[in-house]
């Protein structure tokens, strides 16, 4: 029994020192007081609500992906139903996901079945409803679950990617909630954010196209006079970025296929320009594989234009003077912050989908420090008064009380810094909540020693019944409050999250010290003290 | 110390129907309140638009500043002053303007109207200058590094960083946001030579704005779904385990005051417009955890008592495993009551909705489980009629005891 206790000792010790060097010891061992407040305050993270900075929630429209797919799907078979001259009266797209044949010429039918079975296999196909040789394809479930999670992740990866590149300190992009397509980015410190949501918002979708038509037009519809109301095939008009006074745009028409897209980017930087005096340019230089291409391509094409657009549309169209190995420039009268942010979009990448803004919060630093401050003023106040009325109530015993209960708070404290879990505000009170229940298994405890006493038993067995009875209630009040906090985290978000797992925390440290921790004080005291004397309760 | 006599004996199921009376007034006066309004004050959570706060230098002039939101054409946003018993005279304000349309311009252009209307009508300061109370410590470190008020040379970047830091860091924390005046700095560390220099380049606005938030209308109403499941499924969850640990009918009863508890609670928010945030769900769900908790103690007791008070009514029981939790009861929820209630008192603005729903939640809870939830085992034990067997599910629960109990429960005591 006395080496058994002995043990336990040593193992409470153990875990003591394991919590504080969680807390202070890292990353370097602290030689000095200043030395280990600083390591506490850097292993402690503060969410955004204490420390300021701003948060974002945005979603992203994955369903553009899928369209998109549908019309590529489109282009490619129409291309093929010509080459293998298979008549129809009408291609077009019924929704994102699906397209209707119409009037099917009969005597195709089978070179139809076998084309979409062997070309277009993520398709289904079958009889359109109502129509006599019409027919429906429609994109596989599977497929759309596919590219909906690739545009998702690829979203995150181009987010993550351009934010870094912000040089904010330790912004946090991921995804949010369940499968509505959200992303959660947080910047702490950041009391702006309407920097780092141009960023993110931006397309950044470049594209070089040859024009065809050397000049622009006034409108669409000049557009469509000039060709007789129908564009030449493989052509489109893409709209000029900027508008003249009058804010009046041009119209370029324009193959419609890139011949280099925003993936074929090497590099891209901003520097001041050298024409406008004042303004800057972004240089790019292509990938050695699309330098192959671009080459040829120039030199086919001298002295005809050449649309440089972003995000469909035309930032410039300069005329190709010679042959272009793998660099160019987008000029367009940019501010330096402007250029900047748009050589960043550009080395990150596009955008598979555009963003929408679900939720900016946006916390200042002064309300942040008062937060802290009141939320920690409250805890050591109610702690306070907590401990003084315990040892006041419960004399020795009391003290036994105290001890369990700020060995709850380091524990607590250094599962947040080994987990590198984030203190909230909602977390502060699930801390403050974390000392309610552990007065409350105290009490359990010394009311039923205390019962038991008076029932006539002798200290030893009073504190074993005690203990014993206790413990029952006590799981089973820890259990149903961590059910509780279980489905907290599962189903909650953001805040409730962050008080769940400090609550969680809380009542696991708490069975340790109100139940184990307080036992081995009691079993100590009691092998040191007089068979006879009193037990202070 | 002891401040109970240990042999109360008080009966506590005597006085049920006082007990169903106070809850029923309780949940009417609740109810009737949420139904006259239509509905419960959310907060910007759950039903989204632009939430900007500010804070002044001095007192707020609410009134100039309402015309002058209404001159925006923000005829329709909500102004309120902020204070709490820690921050006396906190010089706040909340403006609140509710969503408009759909999008991102919508979003964002709540927030640009606020800003434009809040410089509009307390003066866009000096020409030239900037605001210091919305400089970045990156802009004043620049200012002092490009002026070098104190001749510090190449040296000085590293020196004016660090100054820079201290005295926004003195803005955001000792002047709460807002320097009154750029002779304040003083006392952060500035030399005379210092502020005569900042003085040039800044001047100091009446206002900051120290948070804002904008929530668009799908998070509101995702949320607001979310918030109802997740308290359901934690109460299905607790009444399977008391169910398991107990018997069905006392994980009835317990789910059922903790229901009566939330219910209370949130009829009381309603009446006195407490505003639901996401962490009030999170306090409603941790009233449910100590609610859930004392009955449970007042259970486990009435468990126990059945095995040690064999031939005894069941009212009679229950009295008693009341009565002997008496003073862990009242010791428990009043040192728990006491510390939400310095948590509501001194916990700002920002915890004040979060708190309330504890202080509430900490007294209803602690009266359901000796009001509510034990008296409905008792009606549930009455109208099964002598012979029932109250707790035949403790068997199975007494097989994970480990030791002392041993044997079978008594059937329940014959009235």
């Amino acid at each position: 029994m006395e080496s058994n206790l002995k043990w336990k000792v040593i193992f409470i010790t153990l875990v003591v020192l394991l919590c504080l060097f969680g807390l202070v010891g890292l990353p370097t061992f602290p030689t000095s007081l200043a030395k280990a407040r600083d390591n506490f305050s850097s292993r402690i993270k503060l969410g955004l609500d204490l420390q300021g900075g701003t948060h974002l929630i945005l979603q992203v429209q994955v369903n553009e992906a899928v369209s998109l797919q549908t019309d590529q799907t489109i282009d490619h078979l129409s291309t093929q139903l010509r080459d293998k001259n298979i008549r129809y009266d009408d291609l077009r797209k019924v929704s994102d996901t699906q397209i209707l044949v119409h009037n099917l010429a009969p005597e195709s039918t089978a070179a139809f079945r076998d084309l979409v079975g062997s070309s277009f296999p993520e398709w289904d196909l079958a009889p359109a409803p109502g129509e006599q040789s019409g027919y429906a394809l429609t994109l596989k479930p599977s497929t759309v679950a596919a590219i909906q999670a690739q545009t998702m992740a690829q979203s995150e990866d181009t987010i993550r990617r351009r934010i870094d590149a912000l040089g904010l300190t330790e912004p946090v992009v991921a995804p949010y909630g369940q499968g509505d397509n959200e992303i959660i980015v947080e910047l702490p410190g950041e009391g702006d954010p309407n920097r780092a949501k141009s960023v993110i918002q931006a397309g950044g979708q470049l594209e070089l196209r040859r024009v065809e038509d050397p000049n622009p037009y006034p409108s669409e519809a000049a557009a469509l006079a000039a060709h007789g109301g129908i564009l030449p095939p493989g052509t489109e008009l893409l709209p000029s970025k900027t508008t003249d006074a009058a804010g009046q745009g041009s119209w370029y028409l324009v193959d419609r296929s890139p011949i280099i897209t925003g993936r074929d980017l090497r590099n891209a930087v901003a520097t001041p320009s050298t024409d406008n005096p004042g303004s800057y340019e972004v240089n790019f230089t292509l990938s050695t594989d699309a330098a192959r291409r671009f080459g040829p391509f120039t030199e086919q094409n001298v002295g005809r234009p050449m649309a440089i657009a972003l995000d469909r549309k035309v930032v410039s169209a300069p005329v190709i003077q010679s042959r272009i190995e793998d660099s160019g420039r987008i000029t367009g009268r940019f501010g330096q912050q402007e250029a900047n942010d748009l050589a960043l979009v550009l080395r990150a990448g596009a955008l598979p989908a555009s963003i929408r803004y679900l939720e900016e919060r946006t916390v200042g630093p002064s309300l942040g420090a008062d937060s802290i401050r009141h939320g920690v003023q409250a805890s050591i106040i109610s702690l306070m008064v907590v401990l003084i009325f315990m040892v006041f109530y419960y004399r020795l015993s009391g003290v036994n009380a105290v001890v369990a209960l700020l060995l709850n708070l380091v524990i607590l404290l250094a599962a947040l810094a080994y987990f590198g879990a984030v203190l909230t505000l909602p977390g502060i009170a699930g801390v403050i909540l974390t000392i309610g229940m552990g007065v409350d298994s105290n009490v359990l405890i010394f009311e039923r020693i205390r019962e038991e006493l008076r029932a006539g038993k002798a200290p030893a067995s009073a504190v074993d019944t005690g203990f014993k009875r206790a413990f029952l209630t006590i799981i089973d009040t820890h259990v149903t409050t961590v059910v509780s906090a279980i489905f907290l985290f599962v189903f909650g978000t953001g805040p409730v999250r962050g008080f769940a797992v400090t609550l969680t925390i809380g009542l696991i440290a708490n069975l340790f010290t109100a139940v184990y921790v307080s036992r081995v004080i009691f079993d100590w005291h009691l092998a040191k003290m007089q068979r006879q004397a009193a037990l202070s309760i | 110390m002891d401040f109970f006599s240990h042999d109360v004996n008080f009966d506590w199921m005597g006085k049920t129907k006082y007990f169903v009376a106070l809850s029923l007034t309780l949940l009417l006066v609740g109810a009737a309140s949420w139904i006259h309004k239509g509905s419960l004050d959310y907060g910007i959570d759950f039903k989204g638009g632009t939430l900007v706060y500010v804070r002044f230098a001095s007192t707020p002039p609410v009134d100039k500043l309402r015309q002058g939101l209404v001159q925006q054409g923000l005829g329709d946003s909500v102004i309120q002053q902020i204070s709490d018993i820690a921050t006396p005279n906190a010089n706040e304000v909340v403006i609140y303007l509710p969503q408009r349309g759909q999008g991102n311009e919508a979003l964002d252009a709540g927030k640009a109207a606020i800003l434009n209307a809040l410089h509009a009508t307390l003066g866009s300061g000096e020409a030239g200058k900037q605001d210091f109370n919305e400089a970045s410590p990156e802009t004043v470190a620049d200012i002092l590094t490009r002026k070098d008020p104190l001749s510090a040379g190449a040296a000085g970047a590293a020196r004016y960083q660090q100054l820079a830091k201290q005295l926004t860091d003195y803005r955001d924390k000792q002047a709460r946001g807002v320097v009154a005046n750029l002779d304040d700095l003083r006392q952060a560390g500035a030399t005379p030579v210092v502020i005569s220099t900042l003085r040039d380049a800044f001047y100091t606005g009446p206002f900051a704005v120290v948070n804002v938030e904008i929530v668009g209308p799908k998070v509101g109403a995702d949320l607001r779904r979310q918030a109802v499941f997740v308290t359901l499924y934690a109460l299905a969850g607790m009444l399977v385990y008391i169910a398991l640990r107990f018997e069905l009918v006392y994980g009835a009863a317990a789910v059922l005051a903790v229901f009566h508890d939330v219910l209370i609670t949130l009829g009381l928010f309603s009446l006195l417009h407490f505003e639901i945030s996401l962490t009030v769900i999170a306090a409603l769900l941790t009233l449910v955890g100590y609610s859930m908790n004392d009955t449970i103690v007042i259970f486990d007791r009435i468990r126990e008592n059945l095995r040690l008070m064999r031939g005894q009514s069941f009212k009679t029981i229950v009295n008693r495993s009341i009565n002997q939790t008496l003073s862990r009861t009242i010791l428990t929820s009043g040192l728990t009551f006491m510390t939400v209630l310095v948590l509501f008192l001194m916990g700002g603005q920002v915890l004040r909705s979060f708190s309330f729903a504890l202080v509430v939640g900490i007294l209803v809870g602690t009266y359901s489980s000796f009001g509510i939830a034990a008296p409905l085992v008792v009606a549930w034990n009455q109208w099964r009629g002598p012979g029932a067997v109250p707790v035949s599910g403790a068997t199975s629960g007494s097989k994970t005891r480990t030791g002392e109990a041993q044997g079978r429960l008594a059937p329940a005591g014959r009235r």
